[in-house]
């Protein structure tokens, strides 16, 4: 273990003892071009067998899938806005004629010029980040979840004993144990596919490329020129989220662009490593348990048999 | 000093009001465990101290408290696995990052010379001559190796919540095993007040109760918002109720000490505020993982601080 492996950047893989790792892979999930229609949803169900999670209508907008969970590896988020045009900016006046209001009965540009409102939606797809110190990682006690080669975070399920650990690791509230199947169930970037040099399934089937798969060092580079992008395009509001490498989690392999702040979209603003605090956690227990030990003998002191 | 809430009411957004960190899925078993592996430390400690002081009264039953404690203990975190049958593989690996699997490894341990030590006092009901004679050093040697694992015992089950996403566990890292540390020391104190209330009994008694009190205090007290869950709703009954029987379990230990029954009695108020206090510390962080506010805004005020200093 490097100085780094609590905390701070470090490469995983390497960290993790692979030598001659290959690059490290990771997703660019921009927003700005997500239309909502699942389709990573279904596709990650699809090739993964992901059994479904009910039936439900939650009322949240077109979300009734409601968040990530042990069935639902890929989540796409519908947050709808009442915004002030300051936000919208150029983005709804005349110069951006797509952009998507209300739905009409008429096609999207066919009603032109569409009726724009002071009202937006924000639509995102959500994914295990696969951290560079991944929480839930760290406090596994059967070493199920291990660290891969492209630097992804996979659990083995003939190893997970169902303990919940990781669930409460995970900075993100990603990871959860599956109720009929007592163990615990994430994203593994498609750990199937991409060792045969595949695309992972929600990428693939992503028909805006609002979901990039690719090596985390390529994808950030992307990233920042399409944050510029936007930025000179009048939409002051995009940002990136995860993409740091000295972030609370040593930087995010799953990272995104998005257009409002994090927690609108269910995401922590600041999420911080648990571990990275486990030696002064340990140094505290110390303490408390010499404590303890002199209350005992201080207890019985003075007496003798 | 004077601790006042002064929590402004938290300003926030989240998506559609759902826990951004995912609430522990632990039962209350896992509460449960917090309270006997505590309870089988602080006895351990107790049957030590007989042991040295050539009190058999309080060796014996510190022994076999610490046995029974040792199997509802391994019966909670068995049965709060989402796959009992695969216990076992907790041994695969010996991992410093993750409390659980250190802790696995005190438990089992301490787990194994308790035993013996445990074994040890049935040394005179055994038929061979051999074991009657060899059992009961064995078993001393093993009593305080038991002892000596107590304190660790104790204590990492705070490390364990605390190295966490929950909000209100994380934050209070620093006093956390301190009251978990108070609360067993308790717990073992209260079964010698029943058992053979004596000087070390009581002793031990205020000892623990004044750690985990003032420990407590602080838990409570000193996290700003993130210590709201440990004193509202249900948790912070739960505290309340488990201050007042720890404080009284400690007076009542001192001043009924010419009392067999009024020990006994404070005895049982340790064990229950002991136990009530592991299902208090358990309850807040769940509470705190199930409402946004506490993921967000302090880690809101944590970027605002840092963006502050950072010109
Ligand atoms: S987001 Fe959560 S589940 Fe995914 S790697 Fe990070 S800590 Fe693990
Ligand atoms: S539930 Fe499984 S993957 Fe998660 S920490 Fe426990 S053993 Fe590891």
């Amino acid at each position: 273990m490097g100085s780094n492996s609590l905390y701070g950047p470090i490469d995983p893989a390497t960290d993790a003892g692979y030598v001659d790792a290959p690059p490290r892979m990771g997703f660019f999930t921009d927003t700005s071009v997500c239309i909502g229609c699942k389709a990573c949803e279904v596709a990650c169900k699809e090739w993964n067998a992901v059994p479904d999670d009910g039936f439900n209508l939650l009322g949240q907008s077109y979300d009734n899938t409601g968040g990530l969970s042990a069935n639902s590896w890929r989540h796409v988020a519908f947050i709808e806005q009442p915004v002030t045009s300051d936000v919208l900016g150029s983005v709804s006046s005349s110069k951006s004629p797509q952009f998507l209001g209300m739905p009409t009965s008429e096609p999207p540009g066919k009603a032109s010029p569409g009726p724009t409102s002071d009202f937006r939606w924000l639509m995102m797809s959500n994914v295990c980040k696969h951290c560079t110190h991944a929480g839930c990682l760290d406090v596994c006690p059967t070493g199920a979840l291990f660290r891969t080669e492209f630097g992804t975070v996979v659990v083995q399920q003939d190893i997970c004993n169902g303990c919940g650990y990781c669930v409460s690791g995970c900075p993100y509230g990603v990871i959860d144990r599956r109720e009929d199947d007592g163990r615990a169930w994430k994203c593994t970037l498609c750990y199937d596919r991409i060792g045969d040099g595949l695309t992972p399934a929600c990428a693939k089937a992503c028909p805006t490329e609002s979901i990039q798969y690719g090596e985390l060092s390529e994808l950030r580079e992307r990233a920042s020129r399409r944050v510029a992008d936007l930025h000179s395009q009048g939409v002051p509001a995009a940002r990136l989220y995860g993409h740091e490498e000295d972030n609370g989690v040593g930087g995010d392999g799953a990272f995104f662009l998005l257009l409002d702040e994090p927690e609108v979209y269910g995401l922590p603003p600041d999420p911080t490593v648990a571990t990275r605090d486990l030696p002064k956690m340990w140094k505290r227990a110390g303490l408390a348990a010499l404590a303890m030990a002199a209350s005992a003998v201080v207890a019985f002191a003075g007496r003798r048999g | 000093m004077k601790d006042r809430s002064m929590v402004p009411k938290a300003e926030f957004e989240s998506y559609y009001g759902r826990p951004i960190v995912r609430p522990p899925v632990w039962t209350h078993d896992i509460a449960s465990y917090l309270f006997t592996g505590g309870l089988a430390a602080g006895s351990a400690l107790l049957a030590a101290g007989g042991q040295a002081t050539g009190d058999v009264t309080l060796r014996r039953v510190g022994r076999m408290t610490t046995l029974g404690a040792l199997g509802a203990s391994t019966y909670f975190l068995i049965i709060d696995l989402g796959r009992p049958e695969r216990f076992h593989h907790m041994l695969r690996v010996a991992k410093p990052t993750s409390p659980m699997s250190v802790g696995t490894w005190v438990l089992a341990t301490f787990g194994g010379v308790a035993a013996v030590a445990g074994a040890a006092e049935f040394a005179p009901l055994l038929p061979s001559r051999l074991l009657k004679r060899v059992l009961p050093p064995v078993g001393d040697v093993a009593g305080f190796g038991a002892a000596a694992l107590a304190p660790a015992l104790a204590t990492y089950t705070a490390v364990l919540f605390a190295d966490t996403a929950v909000p209100s566990w994380n934050a209070v890292y620093p006093e956390l095993p301190f009251m978990f540390a108070g609360s067993a020391l308790a717990s073992g104190a209260g079964v010698g007040l029943i058992a053979a209330p004596g000087k070390p009994a009581r002793r031990m008694a205020v000892l623990g109760a004044g750690i985990e009190l003032v420990a407590g205090h602080r838990v409570e007290h000193g996290h700003g918002l993130l210590s709201e869950p440990y004193q509202q709703g249900r948790p912070g009954t739960l505290l309340k109720a488990a201050r007042l029987l720890t404080a009284a379990g400690a007076v009542g230990a001192v001043l009924g000490r010419r009392s067999r029954v009024v020990s006994a009695l404070s005895g049982l108020s340790l064990l229950a505020g002991s136990a009530l206090t592991r299902f208090g510390v358990f309850e807040a962080g769940v509470a705190s993982a199930k409402d946004p506010k506490y993921t967000v805004v302090p880690q809101r005020e944590r970027l605002e601080r840092r963006s502050a200093s950072s010109p």
